[in-house]
């Protein structure tokens, strides 16, 4: 299988997505821009960074990127894509996520570690965890802070949508855990086809002990055996 | 005649938190002027344009798709020749 990494001017997480891709043994490739085909790649990551200088919004500009109509396409159709934090802010400018993400509350940038809770583990995404599992992954985002009307934020909540809420290191979902105000904790969240799932915390920097935490791995581990499922399935 | 120039101001929809306007808000009471009960922030553009068949639709699209995120942002147009 093969991880497409969407590079924009600005994105400096597209190396990290690959290194992690590399790292679970799998084929990974850049897939500049402006370029308008995903060359046969299984799931594609819209990385972090400042994509376009996060010039107007964090991601209006990288949504009028030739790829995104592509990705927005392979979405449509089911593939799966997934944004880590500038990638999860270009998705929600895209409309293929709901919401928005303004200033942190405190208005700092935030570049540390934080604990989320697994949501949900019926995603392709997160299958390799239990719900209630307690990841350690490090957060770097100003514009982090989840905000959508208050009923759009239930909907989410009714329809089972949010993947990882911040909280503290047992688990807790405080406000305390929050580190930029995100209504109800949230740190991810998912499409109702459940195949476009965004987040701010950077799980391709949390893959290996030696670097802080390797909470991040089985969730790439996770995207590999959906696919391979699916590809045999294919195959079958 | 076409118009020549639009300016576009964006501002967050009421009950949109907005952290840059409170901060200034804050500045402004510890400069001492405490006539002011707040502030909200936003940002204006000036876009030139060049005539042609329906440019005030085309600036709505704009905004629309580009200038103003909906989700949290509302905007208004002022057309000048």
């Amino acid at each position: 299988m093969k991880f497409g990494v969407v590079t924009f001017p600005g994105s400096n997480c597209d190396y990290d997505a690959f290194a992690a891709a590399r790292l679970i043994g799998e084929d990974a490739e850049f897939l500049w821009h402006q370029e308008t085909d995903l060359r046969g790649c299984d799931v594609i990551i819209l990385p972090g960074g400042f994509a376009h200088g996060d010039y107007l919004r964090s991601g209006a500009i990288a949504r009028f990127s030739p790829i995104m109509k592509a990705v927005a396409r392979f979405a449509a159709e089911g593939g799966l894509v997934f944004g880590i934090c500038n990638g999860f802010q270009v998705l929600l400018e895209s409309g293929l996520l709901p919401g928005a993400l303004i200033r942190n509350r405190d208005l700092r940038f935030r570049g540390r570690d934080v604990y989320i809770r697994v949501e949900r583990n019926d995603l392709a995404f997160t299958s390799e965890y239990r719900v209630g599992d307690v990841l350690k992954i490090p957060i770097a985002h100003k514009d982090g802070n989840y905000y959508n009307f208050s009923g759009d934020v239930e909907l989410l909540k009714k329809s089972n949508r949010v993947v990882f809420r911040y909280c503290d290191r047992e688990g807790n979902v405080t406000d305390r855990s929050n580190p930029n105000g995100s209504a109800d904790n949230i740190a991810g969240i998912v499409s109702e086809s459940g195949n476009v799932m965004g987040m701010m915390p950077h799980p391709e920097r949390a893959m290996e002990s030696i670097l802080g935490s390797s909470d991040g791995y089985r969730m790439f581990i996770s995207i590999r055996n959906f696919i391979n499922r699916s590809i045999g399935c294919e195959k079958a | 005649m076409s118009k020549n120039k639009a300016t576009v101001f964006v501002r967050l929809k009421d009950g949109v938190l907005d952290p840059q306007g409170l901060t200034i808000e804050k500045a402004i009471k510890n400069m001492g002027y405490d006539m002011v009960n707040s502030v909200r922030s936003g940002r204006f553009f000036e876009l030139e344009l060049g005539g042609g068949e329906n440019s005030k639709e085309k600036v709505t699209e704009i905004c629309r798709k580009l200038l103003a995120n909906p989700v949290i942002e509302k905007f208004e147009v002022d057309f000048d020749k």
